[in-house]
């Protein structure tokens, strides 16, 4: 371990370390634009240069290792001039344009020119100009102002894994482009804005709207896919004016989707703003009080077995929680939170979870995926899994369509049988598998949305319990969802209870008249053709599918609008915070089943979140160690028994509009335009 | 981007494809490097594709060389784009590459410059209307020894006086392929007005020495 001083403190690092990570391990700032710690090094912007004694020159701290005996100075003359140089030539070709530019306020560039800018410019010459280009429906370029740091290259490259971006042309006339004015085939360019140090790649639909200081910030955590990233909410007054990555190494590094970081203006439109009533065929509407004995006077001498409850993709642990108690209460025992009509075994935690973590993926030398595309069901899950392929050593292979995964991997089958091969070990595949010393499996939602769900769910276990994924020291049984609220919901306990029907019982019953009232809790990607005449309320935030096949509509609150558990698809419980108010007479979502409660004359017994908190730690402890993966134990789940030949598809058509927030943003809209229509008409599998 | 080749006045062709001659070329050149590394072989490639098109390389021929290569688009692009011996934009039949570097400079490639504007009635960087000259700059080509010296296809003229510039262009004009290396008759890089130093080795001998070597 190499020993080393920096400004006369002493400090022993890890071999490899560059002399920037040890300036940051000992709290010494180093100016740095193309060094990203999450990016390679290319040490082109020469603003890290620090000073080392018998080195002939300043030396750029983030591509020199640290070596025995070297004594460092971060902050002498020589240091400070070589710096004030290396911005000077910077700033040459950067438009002073601050006072229009979206990054002024937490611009990288405009921060160290505060330290190390000369106070007026010595370059007479004219300064060059540069053509924007196109990067797609996310991305504003304004490329005169782009320092040629690289960093946007390098991620697209190694972390999205989509090599759309280069710079052409040399020394002066260097650009940076995408290749003749393509979008950017991405789901993650978001990041692109993240990453870059000034405001040459900005964010298109946050351009001019908002000024980083007026922004109130709150943490907290994502909703639109089942990987639960952890954002930061900036919100102006009552509006969220934009969504950014929060760092959090165990799911999803720094980066976030696209989906997830553009889909807020969605939280805008299609408002669910007041209750609603359903008379003469038309919803007028109405208070929180008539709504709420229109609900009390269907359900009057209802029976329980012809009452049930379904809740959606975007619903908190507390809504769920307390509405199964409610239903409970009512004596009825059909809900369900799968609304897609995914069928697995609920009754073991190790059976629905992503065991290993999503950064565990980084430990695995062998991965199956199993009926799913994880670049749209869990974008962040397959920017690991490229993680992974770039480490290297590292087999993948998959069990159902061939897709454009940012990495390469074989398609080894298509659907079951494939399964039932590994399992009897007659697939070429389970050489790999046997020789792997941390297998893992990925089972998408492709492979449970089907009738024989139970029995793919079975399969995949043996195919674990064969190749050694459930041993003491590695869990490699893992299970992708695509909605937020399902392992919550499941947690919570909204499933079917004794002699209940599932969702596709609901749904049967529903039609067939034997269900006479259905509580649809945010529940919009159902077949609301078959409520039948059942009397369906609605509880949700937006007017979607949902909404407008129900009787009675009562406003909730959108996930950034109420204080409430969610847990990811590792079964991570997460807190999400309040960043801006419910509109109009909007409610947060337990509180609506609470007050309802009250009026059905069967008060559930919580009156404020921390009491329901504390229910719902009593009903299940997880939720008591929030951010935390508790570890499922291991037991035998699914059902074993015939399987179907059909092939694994995957659930989702379009990665930018799943839910009813993104299906009622425009940014979403302007992404399925740009991206996914020309995708599926190349490839021919639309319509 | 603005694409490689968007500033320029002709339409871009459609498609590109490498003639069967050229594609076993490209196989040979491939081979040279190890399996997984054939990207390696991208310059040389593009060569082969700037020749077959008459001396310059359209996006679709980048994008031919990309495929062969397994190499994202936009890779070749950047090298295409980074190296200015590549032509991003159409050429004359003829390629006049003056270079004006400062030895070249200080040895007259001004006049040499001002000969060929004079001459074919174009500004550097243009074509003749009936395309077949383009004039350009470039920086050193590497035989200041020699200078100044002027590039015309894969052919140096060493030694370049106005007079010599003329009698160049008269002959290409007439389809001719006027003799490249020195223009004064100078042996490669010796002294003007023959040795000053080791005059005991004759002309006549350096010459046989010379020949020895060419074997």
């Amino acid at each position: 371990m190499p020993k080393l001083t920096i400004d006369g403190i002493e400090i022993e690092v890890e071999p490899g370390t560059s002399i920037l990570q040890a300036c940051e391990q000992l709290g010494i700032e180093i100016p740095r634009f193309c060094y990203h710690e999450r990016l390679s090094v290319p040490a082109n912007c020469r603003m890290c240069l620090v000073e080392m004694e018998r080195a002939p020159k300043p030396v750029a701290s983030c591509a020199m290792p640290c070596g025995d005996g070297m004594v460092v100075r971060t902050n002498s003359e020589t240091v400070l001039k070589a710096r004030k140089g290396v911005m000077e030539f910077l700033l040459i070709n950067h438009p002073l344009d601050c006072p229009i530019c979206d990054q002024g306020g937490e611009c990288d560039l405009q921060d160290q020119a505060m330290a190390y800018g000369f106070d007026r410019g010595r370059y007479g010459e004219n300064k060059r100009a540069v053509e924007d280009k196109y990067m797609g429906p996310v991305i504003k370029t304004i490329m005169t102002r782009c320092i040629h740091c690289t960093r946007c290259i390098r991620f697209i490259n190694e972390v999205a894994g989509v090599p759309d971006v280069g710079a052409v042309y040399r020394g002066e006339h260097m650009e940076i482009t995408t290749f003749v004015e393509k979008a950017i085939g991405s789901e993650l360019s978001g990041n692109l804005a993240d990453v870059c140090p000034v405001g040459a790649l900005t964010h298109k639909p946050y351009a001019f709207t908002a000024r980083p200081w007026e922004l109130r910030k709150t943490e907290t955590v994502d909703v639109l896919d089942a990987v639960g990233s952890n954002i930061r909410v900036d919100a102006r007054g009552p509006e969220v004016m934009r969504v950014l990555p929060r760092v959090n190494d165990d799911i999803n590094e720094e980066w976030l989707s696209d989906k997830s970081r553009y889909s807020y203006d969605g939280l805008k439109r299609q408002r669910l703003d007041r209750p609603y009533i359903r008379q003469n065929g038309k919803l007028v509407p109405a208070s929180w009080t008539e709504a709420f004995t229109a609900i009390a006077a269907r359900l009057k001498g209802l029976s329980g077995n012809r009452i049930a409850a379904i809740s959606g993709d975007l619903v908190d642990v507390e809504a769920q929680f307390a509405l199964k108690e409610l239903l409970s209460r009512l004596g009825s025992t059909s809900l369900d939170c799968r609304q897609d009509g995914a069928r697995f075994d609920t009754s073991v935690r190790a059976g629905y979870l992503f065991n290993s973590g999503i950064a565990g993926i980084e430990k695995a030398d062998v991965i199956l995926l199993v009926g799913t595309n994880p670049r749209w069901e869990g974008t962040l899950v397959n920017a690991r899994i490229r993680k992974r392929y770039l480490a290297g050593g590292v087999t993948i292979a998959s069990i159902g369509e061939q897709r454009d995964l940012t990495y390469p991997y074989s398609v080894i089958g298509s659907g079951p049988e494939t399964l039932q091969q590994l399992v009897d070990g007659s697939h070429a595949f389970s050489e790999t598998l046997r020789a792997a010393k941390n297998p893992m499996v990925i089972v998408g939602m492709g492979a449970f949305q089907r009738p024989d769900g139970l029995a793919v769910q079975a399969a995949a276990r043996l195919v674990g319990e064969v190749y050694g994924m459930f041993r003491d020291d590695w869990s490699g049984f893992n299970v992708l969802h695509t909605a937020a609220a399902r392992v919550g919901g499941i947690e919570a306990g909204f499933v079917p209870g004794e002699g209940g029907r599932d969702i596709h019982g609901i749904l049967d019953g529903a039609s067939k008249g034997e269900i006479d009232f259905v509580y649809l809790l945010g529940a919009d990607e159902i077949d609301t053709a078959k409520l039948g005449n059942a009397f369906v309320v609605y509880q949700g935030h937006h007017g979607d599918a949902g909404a407008h096949r129900a009787d009675v509509i009562l406003p909730g609150a959108a996930y950034t609008e109420k204080n409430a558990v969610y847990v990811n698809t590792e079964g991570r419980p997460q807190l999400a915070r309040l960043a801006v108010f419910p509109p109009g007479e909007a409610r947060e979502d337990w509180k609506i089943v609470r007050a309802l409660s009250e009026v059905l004359g069967t008060t559930l017994p919580f009156d404020t979140h921390g009491q329901l908190r504390q229910r719902l730690m009593a009903a299940n402890p997880i939720f008591g160690a929030v951010g935390e993966m508790t570890p499922a134990s291991w037991a035998p789940f699914g059902a074993q028994g015939p399987m179907d030949t059909a092939p694994f598809v995957t659930p989702i058509t379009n990665f930018y509009m799943t839910d009813p927030i993104s299906r009622a943003s425009v940014t979403m809209a302007n992404c399925t335009e740009a991206l996914v229509g020309p995708a599926q008409e190349r490839t021919g599998t639309h319509g | 981007m603005s694409a490689p080749a968007s500033d320029h006045g002709h339409a871009e062709p459609t498609s590109f494809t490498f003639s069967q001659e050229n594609l076993e070329l490209a196989k040979r050149i491939i081979a040279k490097y190890p399996a997984g590394k054939q990207a390696s072989a991208c310059m040389p490639l593009l060569d082969v594709a700037q020749r077959q098109n008459g001396g310059w390389l359209p996006r679709v021929a980048m994008d031919a060389v990309a495929d062969l290569l397994g190499m994202p688009r936009i890779r070749v692009y950047e090298v295409a784009t980074f190296y200015t011996m590549y032509n991003k934009n159409k050429v004359g039949r003829h390629h006049i590459q003056v270079c004006t570097t400062t030895p070249c400079w200080l040895r007259g490639s001004d006049d040499i410059v001002h000969t060929c504007k004079k001459k074919l009635g174009i500004e550097v960087g243009e074509t003749t209307a009936d395309g077949q000259f383009t004039l350009g700059e470039v920086e050193c080509s590497g035989a200041c020894v020699n200078a100044p010296v002027v590039q015309i296809g894969d052919d140096y003229y060493e030694d370049v006086a106005p007079e010599h510039m003329e009698r160049i262009l008269d002959a290409l004009a007439r389809g001719e392929t006027p003799k490249p290396g020195s223009q004064t008759g100078r042996q490669s890089s010796e002294p003007v007005g023959g040795p000053t130093t080791l005059k005991a080795f004759t002309t006549a001998q350096a010459d046989a020495t010379t020949a020895q070597a060419d074997d």
